[in-house]
């Protein structure tokens, strides 16, 4: 099953290369890895999407806990959450196919943020399912290249994770 | 990090003083009553060198290689349950170092490694002995440090001290690049460190702690299971109480020897993978199953789906320091984390206020059981013959030592052995490499064991291949005229690998046959020690006895042992405990 873990971490040299060091030395997924400082300049917060069953998620959980850079670790599955991930598209955007990807880009709620005569730079977030949702909408044919951030996420309501 | 309110008077009367970073070394380990500095110098360290050439308050320990250094930190470590220290310097010094640091890691040993680096300026440019210390270590560490500012430095190694040293101990590096160690900062010590993403669990719950006393009264078949975690955490003497007070069967594994003394008839041995017919029978068939400070490792389980398959209903309690060690190869019903010292008195108290009392008849039907898987004598062995048995060694090594030795071990049969013959009565006496299984430790094990206690007897059981990958510190012995005894169980073979080999691999001894070896006598007489040949079994009680008697002086005892001899009871890799093959078997 997929889970989304959010790890509160000291903003410190090496500390991510501790947490990606543990997943691969023991064997477990990272589907995707997000990490950025917060508002509080000491801690950066890291959103991982891994997949496995309770027992290794509950194991992940423990051995990311017992690192001693880290100050807390979320599954965040356990509660009601909100997730985004945010994804660029490098699309050939030439003769009828620039109205088209325009249209399909408004559908989903996506902007164009850079253009040239030939290209369009579309933006989207969302779920992971809604921006492969827009590509699958795409015509393959015309995707350049795409850049997706992993996904980020958040409790809903009161559910705060703080240091 | 938050710095203590109230910081020691000591410190504030150190603040004004400006100290180099290799002073505030050599200051720190004076603190923090260091006894012993296991080490070796080179070019990134030398400005710490040169601040211990001019300091008393400790003891530089000056190995043959690197490797060796660590070892016997972890051994000091070990021995006293205060952390080991280690110095090297940087490049290969680190990297040596690492077998060293990775063996105690996997025992969660409590040690401090302190490693020099290359300049700052340097770090990054492929420099003269650069490696990256932090990212290599990474794995193999409770945590690291790389300090690029002297001003940093005092506190990181408070820090290094305090994650070493609680919680599930471990080893912790501090990288100090040369000029972080050359440059000069105020000194203040803090006498306490706080850090918001570091705070062990101490006190079980206590909700918990009553499930379980409920459960261990309603066993009919219980069986109490110690590993090294108790010996960790000083609890023997509560699990001594606590197994007396329930009147159960009691198991140690090899990290655990002498958390239980042996001696006693509620001792069934040590349990897994060699373990005693009686300590694998009862683990696999009891009906409460309480673990204390033990990890259900692979040796001593053999296969979890087999353990657990074997006995569904069976109920297990595990008390652990680590949360992550519960439930991580074998599901746990009642889960207590926490100092398992403090865990056991609260779990006695409890058992001494209930009005509940053990299942008397049940239990006795169970050790009558016990008793008839101990008729087995699992353990016993040919004795007579010409050739020297490694079995007989063991035990008489145990008789002249009358049991109160400190024995360390290298990795293979001569480990079994010396694990099932050696009837360790107090914990802290059974120091080797169980976890990551280094051959190589034992003879700087005793080492760092002789430093410790220099008037207690220290004997190193070992093997001919073993012994090889350290021997050079027969030399540091020399140099600290430390009268170790070094028992060789000289059988020629890498034992171990060659009963594999005749047990799952057609008897095809690839590359398990020592060809030239030494003669070890000369050799120990080389390096300035005293050498013995023993070849007769009746030679054996006083060859043992006249190198005991030479207290001032290393004895290397060359005991030429029975070639073919196998380690029984053996549970073959990936089959379940109760799945023993004996040496009647065969």
């Amino acid at each position: 099953m997929r889970h989304i873990l959010s790890i509160l971490i000291e903003n410190e040299a090496g500390a991510l290369s501790r947490v990606a060091g543990l997943f691969s030395a023991r064997g477990y997924n990272i589907e995707s890895l997000t990490v950025a400082p917060t508002e509080d300049a000491t801690l950066s917060r890291m959103t991982i999407v891994t997949s496995g069953s309770d027992e290794v998620v509950e194991q992940i959980t423990k051995q990311v806990n017992k690192l001693v850079d880290v100050v807390k670790i979320v599954d965040l599955n356990e509660g009601k959450h909100v997730e985004r991930e945010l994804m660029l598209v490098k699309v050939r955007a030439v003769g009828k196919d620039r109205d088209e990807l325009k249209r399909t880009a408004d559908i989903f709620r996506a902007r164009v943020i850079d253009l040239t005569e030939k290209t369009y730079v579309i933006e989207l977030t969302g779920t992971g399912n809604k921006l492969d949702a827009f590509l699958e909408a795409l015509d393959r044919s015309l995707i350049l290249e795409t850049v997706r951030t992993g996904a980020c996420g958040l409790g809903r309501g009161e559910w705060i994770i703080k240091a | 990090m938050k710095l203590s309110d109230s910081p020691h008077p000591q410190a504030i009367a150190n603040s004004t003083e400006m100290l180099s970073g290799a002073e505030i070394v050599c200051r720190v380990l004076k603190a923090e009553g260091v006894e012993f500095l296991f080490g070796y110098p080179g070019g990134a360290v030398l400005v710490i060198y040169d601040e211990i050439y001019k300091q008393k308050a400790f003891s530089h320990i000056l190995v043959r290689h690197e490797q060796a250094a660590l070892h016997a930190a972890d051994a000091y470590a070990r021995a006293t349950g205060r952390p080991g220290v280690a110095l090297v310097t940087s490049g290969p010094g680190v990297t040596n170092a690492v077998t060293g640091i990775a063996t105690a890691y996997m025992d969660s040993i409590p040690m401090v490694v302190i490693t020099g680096q290359v300049p700052t300026h340097a770090i990054g440019q492929d420099a003269f002995q650069e490696c990256d210390t932090v990212g290599i270590t990474r794995p193999c560490v409770k945590h690291n440090f790389l300090v690029k500012d002297v001003a940093d430095l005092a506190e990181t190694l408070k820090k290094a001290f305090y994650i070493a040293t609680t919680g599930r101990p471990g080893p912790v590096l501090v990288d100090i690049p040369k000029d972080v160690s050359a440059a000069k900062t105020p000194y203040h010590y803090p006498a306490t460190v706080e850090m918001r993403s570091y705070r062990p669990v101490t006190k079980g719950h206590a909700g918990q702690i009553k499930k379980a006393m409920q459960m261990l009264l309603g066993a009919e078949r219980p069986m109490i299971y110690v590993g090294g975690g108790a010996v960790l955490g000083n609890a023997s003497e509560q699990v001594t109480e606590l197994v007396r007070l329930l009147g159960y069967p009691c198991t140690n594994t090899l990290m655990g020897l002498g958390a239980y003394p042996a001696s006693d008839r509620q001792f069934v041995g040590m349990l897994g993978m060699h373990g005693t017919v009686e300590a694998n029978m009862a683990m696999q068939n009891s009906d409460v199953l309480l673990a204390i400070g033990a990890r259900f490792d692979d040796r001593v389980i053999g296969n979890p789906t087999h353990f657990a398959a074997g006995n569904p209903t069976r109920k297990i309690v595990h008390i652990d320091i680590d949360p992550s060690s519960i439930s991580k190869r074998v599901k746990v019903d009642v889960p207590i984390v926490g100092n398992i010292k403090d865990v056991l008195i609260e779990l006695i108290a409890q058992l001494k206020a209930a009005e509940q009392k053990p299942n008397g008849k049940a239990i006795g039907a169970w050790w009558k059981q016990i008793e008839e898987w101990r008729s087995k004598d699992c353990l016993k062995y040919k004795k007579g013959g010409d050739i020297i048995k490694p079995q007989y060694v063991v035990e008489k090594l145990w008789e002249v030592t009358k049991g109160d030795a400190y024995v360390t071990s290298d990795v293979g049969q001569h480990q079994m052995w010396a694990a099932q013959y050696y009837r360790f009565e107090k914990p802290r006496r059974w120091i080797n490499s169980g976890g990551l299984g280094t051959m190589g430790v034992g003879l700087p094990y005793a080492m760092g064991c002789k430093f410790a206690f220099p008037d207690a007897d220290v004997a190193c059981i070992t093997g001919e291949g073993s012994i090889q990958m350290n021997i050079q510190e027969l030399s540091t012995c020399k140099q600290y005229q430390l009268p170790i005894k070094v028992i060789l169980l000289n059988n020629r073979y890498l034992g171990m690998v060659r009963q594999w080999q005749q047990f799952f691999h057609g008897d095809r001894h690839s590359e398990s046959y020592m060809d030239a070896l030494p003669d070890f006598k000369k050799l120990a007489e080389a390096y300035g020690h005293v050498g013995m040949d023993i070849e007769k079994p009746s030679d054996v009680e006083g060859a043992l006895k006249d190198a005991f008697a030479m207290k001032d002086r290393l004895v290397f005892m060359n005991f030429i042992t029975d070639q073919k001899e196998n380690v029984f009871p053996m549970v073959p890799g990936g089959k379940g405990i109760s799945e023993m093959i004996l040496a009647e078997d065969l």
